[in-house]
């Protein structure tokens, strides 16, 4: 029996792949196709004050083995989850945590602020990265000093742990990630999506209404890997490697490169058991490499040549 | 909804860029209604890397048909496919159109135009197994647009055809053909799928005869089953007009509700 659990500081999860915002729905979507509690942990569609429409349509495009999205966080809202979404996602046994968004800092902290007051959630993972929200990709997670204040402010509210998760949308992604650090997150989770762009070469139009969106999907593995070994090795806090992981080796090099877990985003469109797979897969990938805890194989990438 | 990774092709035909294929899965076929969509993985490999959602075209027992043209890499790869090869398919998705209904012994009219055709021929089975009657308009471009035409006229409804070039059957759009119809005889529902400007003039003639009528809509989907936000339509609802999921509340919508591009602006 291979132990996959893995030990974020703050909570222990029973393995290390998690869904990720914005592709998970609330969670209860995927209760046809697995059985939530067989996975680590899920984080649910980003969380305003209030709830939103989102971007108007074209919102999608598909790009080789890449999607760009723009969808621009619609949602119900932090009143109607708490009422109507959280109480149903207190039966399973696999750890919530909460994508918490805002136009200003000051809304992070309120949203955080409301959700203390609620049992069943495990941790806020602060979505300061979403490229879609503002004209061409600005977010706080762009600027060491914006990233410092708001999980500064949020920390401040909230009586939960705090993940972080950064833009790849950056020249030095490890100072940003030591800005979060410093400022008391947690963990950080990395990455969000790449800014990109398609056009429609008949229609000379972008493919996306938004002109810009987010790339996702196995296309951008290679620079997020990147990403993660370089945060995972100048942190001391945990790191939740994402982007682009489609198997449970995928899975694997994210874990080698120095992350305590994973999310995997993109993969539940095309299979709603994607998770439940990648668990598998990694369970095997233990067994072949002949190691008994999972978690002995984090950040054992072995550089030398 | 389920997943079926076991689904198997039984049959493939094809006219020019038109294909059919029929999908063994017990599972999709005993659950499926008219109107509602399946999601194909046409693609083991990680490019394309999304699925394709597809309506249903037809229900023989624990089989279903998907009828499609091809437009892209996406469907290119799924007309490759022939009798034997298995499907990873999930569904059925999506509302389906309103055949729970009273027809007052009047007929339905089923208009479909080009690869739109696809859901409605479900749709007249079931429609004629509850003892409704139905007439289908089917248009196209040209002739070779209407490949079905055997296919409905082997059935027990009247169809009337039409091309843009008139290379067969009535000269015109199939809107004209439907409208000439309406001042020959009432309709009570009507039930269409096709492209935009061909739904946008199907409803102002619905709303000119004050008929009700119900459209099934096409839209880029990342996931077709409500967690990606990606396939949305602008809906009128009781507070205004919303961004609704295509793949969640529709593909059908009622007619009336659809709020079309640059309609709002």
């Amino acid at each position: 029996m291979i132990d996959l659990s893995v030990d974020l500081g703050f909570i222990r999860l029973k393995n290390p792949v998690i869904a990720a915002s914005g592709t998970f729905g609330y969670g209860q979507e995927f209760a046809p196709f697995i059985n939530l509690d067989d996975i680590g942990g899920f984080v649910v569609k980003g969380l305003y004050s209030q709830s939103r429409p989102g971007n108007p349509p074209p919102r999608l495009a598909e790009t080789s083995s890449g999607l760009i999205n723009a969808i621009g966080l619609p949602g119900i809202g932090k009143k109607r989850f708490v009422e109507e979404i959280l109480p149903q996602l207190r039966k399973y046994n696999t750890a919530l945590f909460v994508n918490v968004c805002g136009e200003e800092p000051e809304e992070f902290a309120a949203v955080v602020d409301y959700l203390n007051g609620f049992d069943g959630i495990a941790a806020y993972e602060l979505n300061i990265s979403c490229p879609n929200v503002k004209k061409e990709g600005l977010c706080p997670a762009l600027c060491p000093e914006d990233t410092f204040s708001i999980v500064k402010l949020v920390k401040e509210a909230s009586r939960r742990p705090v993940i972080t998760k950064l833009s790849p949308n950056v020249t030095n992604i490890v100072e940003i990630a030591l800005s979060a650090q410093d400022a008391g997150s947690d963990a950080v989770s990395l990455v969000n999506t790449f800014l990109a762009m398609a056009i429609d070469t008949k229609t000379k139009k972008p493919k996306i209404a938004n002109i810009m969106g987010g790339l996702s999907g196995p296309a951008i593995k290679p620079i997020a890997l990147r990403m993660v070994y370089q945060v995972a090795r100048n942190v001391t806090i945990p790191v939740l490697g994402i982007g682009g992981i489609m198997s449970g080796l995928d899975a694997a090099e994210f874990l080698l490169a120095g992350a305590k877990a994973v999310e995997v985003g993109t993969a539940n469109f095309i299979d709603p058991e994607a998770t439940v797979k990648i668990i598998k897969q990694l369970e095997q990938y233990c067994l072949t490499q002949g190691v008994d805890k999972l978690e002995d194989l984090v950040g054992t990438v072995d550089v030398s040549f | 909804m389920q997943k079926d990774p076991s689904a198997r092709i039984v049959n493939a035909k094809s006219w020019g860029d038109y294909f059919l294929l029929s999908i063994e899965s017990p599972i999709i076929a005993s659950s499926a209604s008219p109107g509602q969509f399946i999601m194909v993985r046409v693609s083991s490999l990680d490019y394309p890397l999304l699925r394709r959602p597809l309506s249903i075209h037809a229900r023989k027992q624990d089989t279903i048909e998907i009828f499609f043209q091809v437009s892209g890499l996406g469907t290119t790869l799924l007309s490759q496919k022939t009798a034997g090869d298995s499907l990873d398919i999930l569904g059925p998705f999506g509302q389906g159109f309103s055949i729970e209904r009273d027809f007052n012994d009047k007929d339905a009219a089923l208009i479909g135009g080009g690869r739109g055709i696809a859901p409605l021929y479900f749709l007249a089975q079931e429609l004629l197994g509850r003892g409704a009657g139905v007439v289908v308009f089917y248009g196209g471009k040209t002739q070779s647009d209407l490949p079905l035409i055997d296919k409905f006229q082997k059935s027990q409804f009247p169809v009337f055809c039409s091309t843009d070039d008139g290379s067969f059957g009535f000269h015109g759009f199939v809107t004209e053909l439907f409208k000439t119809e309406t001042e020959k005889k009432s309709f009570e529902f009507v039930y269409a799928c096709g492209p935009e400007a061909m739904l946008k003039t199907t409803g102002q003639l619905c709303r000119q005869k004050d008929l009700q009528a119900e459209f099934s809509l096409e839209s880029k989907m990342g996931c077709g089953f409500g967690v990606c936000w990606g396939c949305v339509t602008k809906i009128n609802g009781k507070v205004g007009s919303e961004w609704q999921k295509t793949c969640e509340k529709g593909p059908v919508f009622p007619a009336e509700n659809i709020v079309w591009p640059n309609e709002d602006k």
